[in-house]
């Protein structure tokens, strides 16, 4: 490896949000032609630590060099201006607008005071030359555009501001594998004409092939930067997650009863997910653990009637069902926490009472005035700390607004309880009660089927783990399953140890020959 | 899908409906023993699309950045009355005037855009509110017709060039301006990113309210230029002319007709001017056929409705499917996009 | 099957959360202090400047008058909320207004024993137009900007080439009764126009109607569409019966109108933007999800009693269009602060850390469902 320079140093970065440190006292070292791997698992503050760097953030304290001079970013387009360029996970694109326009957005080439299509055009047609991209034409809009494509175009957007760093927040979350390809080779040219990469993962196979040194954060603290050759799978895996969870997340009620099947699925599919085969029964906490883009959430939705499924087939109870709507999931008993509260699970400007209602009364109007009766005992029983019911739920915490989310799909008394990522940014105390919650509602015969991308949490409340992979069930693992299986079995990097055993249900357990 | 063919684009199927409704009228026209293609008729067409098609162009800019225009009407009756004021049929004041009725234009599609862009309230109800607070100030100080165009001024209402008029050619002219304008300068790039997503257009370093502002300011000169052309043409200004012509909803109707997204970002002249010349075969046949004039606004009314829902339909989120083969169909509606 | 939370926590005596966060009087005041609070004070206000102005207007009688001849404007107006609530727009209320007026001077004629069955008639045209709307946009996914503005061409148009644009006919007195006719000798009012009872009971009927699910649903699909499908409501019937109402509404003004003015296809003309510029007075959001309901009714009325009071003043009727203009341009963009200003909670400052990004709504050029 050639002696290289260090083009960005930054030094003990702090950061909290309302009270809360999400990073503390990291440093981060950059060279140029080299890439540096960014671990860690979900909340561990890797996205915060992008986004100082990227200038959507500042830091509270601690200090950015580039090339030795002290910077400080108000503003994305300072960072893009000094040579740091992003990536993130949700595209910037315009879908109406050409390659070209996308990535010489606000930057257009002019000649007589006129945008210079046809230089633009061949500045594109070079970069993208440049990265070895083949077959994407500078004028094709961006929304005929495959995922891979338009990930892509934001890395040439990157790229075309002269970037000598570009941070790239999982970039393969969305691919399929040939697509991956492709990027590590656009990944490759850049190292090679001596740009500094910050690559965001949590593939560890993409991580070890394409890093020269791996920085490892644990609640938003560093905990090793290393170079990528000393560490192997097992090792990184283990300085990632390794902390006590058993104490933190609550034993199953006592008298909770495995019962009869409550939810089958039998080689469902749609668009996103196939040959799902899965049990789910009445007094079950199942979890299922995958990385992003292996489509659990297009499962939930598929169960759901979002996108309803087009093949297999699926019952609720024994009964066969196939709901083709939410309403229509809902009326034979199922119930879905959405994964994100305030684009799909809320509505902000109105009460919690009229929130913790909403299911009811778009669904069973005739038991609304039950359900109104119920929802205080619910709330508090939730432990949701508000001034008052009519309080405006856009002024509660996060927290607080997720115990509504549930109350809202708990005053339905469903048989059937989605989750998806229930726990994603709240605070310690609103995670325990509703893992409570999880446990007394699996006692009192509901199942749950619940999706985190925080391992300790599916490991720590799932009577049993099923793992997804592109778009299918990958295997499924028994409770107490280690966090290394469970992330070789979601990555597919060695074959899993044969640590199942049989859980009541005919679902595979072994990975499902592609 | 990335086949080399060029896709049909909703553009084309704007004009692939004006061609249509061309040959249609042709018949109907001829079954009535008239020449559709008469130097008259032509005429005719053609001054039909003139006034609404600079309104229209004006229209689009404002609904590509994101927001409407409700006003443009007031604004042509306003230049219409302070132009033919200021020119009192003579000759000298022409210019004069022509400029007075620009700027005044100008000032309000200021006003406009700045309420849009920094108050922050929707181009629905800010242009809705200035359209009234002219409306008012017309009603208060103009009572029926006003001032006189001097001769020179109405000439160019009356002149040809070929069979083409002059106003027709005004607007072409104005349309290749604003082609150019969207195509070929950095306002019109950052105009279609505003009105895609604000957010993008900031995160790219655009002032996303250099293009509102200018989008309403374009929108109101070129409502003041039709306004001139009316003026030309009635040799008076009249207080009331702007909304008799309805050109406030006529102008987003036919924007929307030709295919430019009513919430922004996506469209162009070329379709608008073809959803203009729609409306003015559509008229001009029913004027040959001698269909009762109200029937007219229920067929304009049946064809817009009809026309959006053709593109509506297709405007829906696609993430990539992973396992299902898009079915022909779709394939068929992703290239047509 | 009890709720599941409540039977296996063992009930430790946890507070319960009150149901409302200050005592009816603090209710009173925060919601004065919401823009659909404040135009009742604004109303309020006016009627005393008016008074002020010209004492005549103080008088009982003159007072049901001025009210009886506002109620079409606000049922129109409460109309209008439902369809504005749930993110949408409806433009074709003012050829509602005309094709009912026209139904009831040609059907009913001078025949007193078909005002009820044209009456029947003519709302039942109104909820098949409102219907029409609602399916087109929500199906179709037309923006209801566009399906309404069509809809008016239309509907309009074919009103005009069934009359010749012209009045025609000529409703019995029956009929016209219904808008002008009035209860007599009632103690300290004078008299009751048959329109404020109209208007009151209506009023009542849809401040009940919010409370209902229904009501409680619009309100849910209009702050936030796509949580209102996942928890299984039904978007498209939602909004269908929010046109419905609207253009019923309309035709409720109509009959009213008949009474008023003549039966002429353009008495209707330009209610829309009347109707949307009350809403939007008594602190409606565009875009959907806030405002209530009697506040779109108490706009309607302060913007009439703005007009007296310019009358009154002697302001040249034709300056009543800038007054409109200003004060919509001014009521907007006062509502989308004044909102946040008067529903936080007492003693915090600054909203949750976890709040959406305030964004411009765009209402009526989305479609029906996203």
């Amino acid at each position: 490896m050639p002696a290289t320079s260090v083009v960005l140093q930054a030094r003990g970065l702090t950061k909290s949000f309302v009270g809360h440190t999400v990073l503390e006292d990291v440093d981060l070292e950059l060279r140029a032609g080299e890439v540096l791997g960014l671990v860690g698992e979900n909340g561990a503050g890797k996205s915060t630590l992008m986004k100082i760097l990227a200038g959507v953030h500042s830091p509270d304290s601690g200090t950015v060099e580039l090339n030795g001079e002290a910077v400080s970013f108000s503003h994305p387009v300072q960072a893009q201006q000094a040579g740091i360029s992003t990536v993130f996970q949700e595209f910037n694109l315009l879908p109406e607008r050409s390659v070209a326009e996308n990535i010489y957005l606000g930057r257009e080439p002019r000649r007589l005071g006129l945008v210079d299509v046809g230089q633009m055009h061949r500045d594109t047609e070079e970069l993208l030359t440049g990265l070895g991209v083949t077959g994407l034409r500078p004028g094709q809009r961006v929304r005929s555009l495959s995922v891979a494509e338009q990930q892509i175009v934001e890395i040439a957007k990157a790229v075309s501001y002269d970037a000598r760093i570009i941070s790239m927040d999982e970039p393969t979350a969305a691919l399929a594998e040939h697509e991956v390809e492709l990027l590590y080779g656009i990944i490759g040219t850049l190292t090679a004409r001596g740009v500094a990469i910050l690559y965001v993962s949590h593939r560890l196979k993409e991580i070890f092939r394409l890093c020269d040194t791996i920085t490892v954060l644990k609640d938003g603290r560093q905990v090793t930067t290393q170079p990528a050759s000393s560490l192997d799978d097992a090792e990184l895996v283990r300085l990632m997650v390794g902390r006590s969870i058993s104490s933190f997340f609550p034993d199953p009620v006592e008298g909770t009863v495995v019962g009869e099947p409550a939810l089958e699925l039998r080689d469902a599919g749609n668009g996103y997910v196939d040959g799902v085969d899965l049990t789910l029964r009445a007094g079950e906490v199942v979890g299922i653990a995958g990385l992003q883009g292996s489509g659990r959430t297009e499962l939930f939705e598929g169960i759901f009637g979002v996108r309803p499924f087009t093949r297999g087939t699926m019952s609720i109870a024994g009964t066969q069902v196939r709901p083709r709507s939410p309403r229509a999931a809902i009326r034979a008993g199922l119930a879905m926490v959405t994964e994100d509260r305030k684009a799909t699970g809320l509505a902000l400007n109105q009460t919690i009472l009229d929130n913790a209602l909403g299911v009811v009364r778009a669904v069973f109007p005739r038991r609304t005035a039950q359900a109104r009766r119920d929802v205080p005992g619910l709330l508090s029983s939730l432990e949701v700390s508000a001034r008052a019911t009519d309080q405006e739920v856009q002024f509660l915490s996060g927290g607080n607004q997720q115990k509504v989310v549930l109350a809202r799909w708990l005053t339905t008394e469903p048989r059937v309880v989605l989750m998806d990522e229930p726990t994603r940014g709240i605070d310690v105390g609103a995670k325990h009660s509703i893992y409570e919650l999880m446990r007394s509602l699996a006692a009192d015969g509901v199942a749950v089927l619940m999706v985190s991308s925080e391992l300790p949490e599916v490991i720590g409340m799932s009577d049993r783990i099923l793992v997804m992979r592109d778009g299918r069930l990958a295997g499924e693992l028994p409770a107490g399953s280690s966090e290394e299986t469970v992330l070789q079995l979601a990555t597919g990097v060695t074959v899993a140890p044969t640590t199942t055993t049989p859980a009541p249900t005919d679902a595979p357990t072994e990975e499902v020959a592609r | 899908m990335r086949s080399r063919l060029q896709p049909l684009t909703s553009t084309g199927i704007v004009v692939a409906v004006l061609v249509l409704s061309l040959v249609v009228g042709a018949i109907l026209t001829a079954v009535e023993g008239r020449n559709f293609l008469s130097s008259g008729n032509i005429d005719a067409v053609l001054t039909g699309c003139s006034i609404l098609g600079l309104i229209a162009i004006g229209q689009t800019l404002v609904i590509l950045v994101g927001s409407l225009d409700l006003s443009v009407p007031f604004v042509v009756s306003l230049t219409s009355v302070v132009a033919a004021g200021q020119m009192a049929g003579e000759p000298a004041n022409v210019v004069p005037a022509v400029l007075l009725a620009l700027g005044i234009a100008a000032v309000i599609g200021l006003a406009n855009g700045l309420v849009v862009s920094f108050l922050k309230v929707h181009g629905f109800i800010a242009t809705l509110g200035m359209g009234l607070i002219i409306s008012g100030y017309l009603g208060s100080n103009y009572q029926g017709s006003h001032g006189l165009a001097p001769r020179s001024f109405r000439l160019i209402d009356a002149t040809q060039i070929g069979p083409v008029p002059l106003t027709f050619l005004i607007m072409l002219g104005c349309a290749l301006l604003a082609i150019v304008m969207l195509r070929r300068t950095r306002l019109g790039h950052h105009l279609y990113a505003v009105g895609g997503s604000p957010e993008v257009a900031r995160l790219s370093g655009i002032r996303t309210s250099v293009p509102v502002i200018a989008a309403h300011v374009l929108c109101s000169v070129l409502a003041a230029v039709a306004g001139l052309l009316l003026l030309s043409r009635l040799s008076v200004g009249s207080p009331t002319i702007g909304s008799q012509g309805d050109y406030d909803l006529m102008s987003i109707a036919a924007v929307v007709l030709g295919g430019t997204l009513l919430a922004g970002g996506k469209g162009n002249i070329v379709g608008t001017l073809a959803g203009v010349a729609i409306f003015a075969v559509l008229d001009n046949v029913m004027g040959v056929m001698q269909v009762n004039p109200f029937l007219k606004d229920v067929i304009r009314g049946l064809v817009i409705v009809a026309a959006v829902a053709v593109y509506a339909g297709r405007e829906i989120d696609r993430r990539p499917a992973r396992f299902d083969r898009p079915t022909g169909l779709d394939a068929v509606l992703q290239e047509t996009k | 099957m009890s709720t599941p939370v409540t039977t296996s926590t063992p009930a430790p005596a946890r507070t319960a959360i009150p149901a409302h966060q200050r005592g009816l009087g603090g209710r009173l005041l925060a919601a004065v202090l919401t823009p659909g609070g404040a135009v009742f004070v604004l109303a309020a206000v006016l009627l005393v400047a008016t008074i002020q102005a010209n004492p005549n207007f103080g008088d009982p009688g003159v007072i049901m008058l001025f009210l009886g001849r506002t109620a079409p404007i606000a049922i129109a107006a409460i109309g209008q909320y439902y369809v504005i609530v749930s993110g949408e727009f409806d433009l074709s209320m003012g050829a509602v207004i005309g094709t009912q007026v026209v139904l009831a001077g040609n059907m009913i004629g001078e025949d007193p024993d078909k005002v009820v069955p044209v009456t029947v008639l003519m709302l039942l045209v109104g909820a098949a137009v409102g219907f029409a709307n609602g399916v087109l946009t929500t199906l179709l996914k037309v923006p209801s900007f566009i399906v309404t503005l069509g809809m008016m061409l239309a509907l309009g148009g074919l009103v005009s080439y069934l009359t010749g644009g012209a009045a025609t006919g000529n409703p019995v007195d029956e009929f016209r009764e219904i808008g002008r006719g009035r209860f007599e000798n009632v103690p300290v009012l004078e008299f009751l126009p048959y329109p404020l009872i109209i208007l009151v009971v209506l009023a009542i009927a849809a401040t009940l109607l919010m409370r209902r699910p229904f009501g409680r649903n619009l309100l849910a699909v209009g702050d936030n569409p796509e949580s209102a499908e996942r928890s299984g409501t039904s978007v498209w019937w939602l909004k269908t019966r929010a046109f419905m109402i609207s253009s019923l509404a309309a035709s409720v003004s109509g009959i009213l109108l008949v009474g008023y003015a003549g039966v002429h296809p353009s008495v209707g003309d330009g209610y829309e933007f009347t109707a949307i510029t009350a809403v939007v007075l008594g602190g409606v959001l565009l875009g959907g999800g806030r405002g209530w309901v009697l506040s779109a009714a108490a706009g309607a009325i302060a913007l009439e009693l703005l007009f007296t009071l310019l009358t009154v003043k002697e302001v040249e009727s034709t300056w009543r269009d800038t007054v409109q203009g200003v004060i919509i341009i001014v009521a907007v963009a006062v509502a989308a602060r004044g909102w946040q200003a008067g529903r936080r909670p007492r003693g915090s400052a600054r909203r949750a850390p976890s709040t959406r990004i305030p964004t411009t709504p765009t209402p009526g050029t989305t479609n029906g469902d996203n």
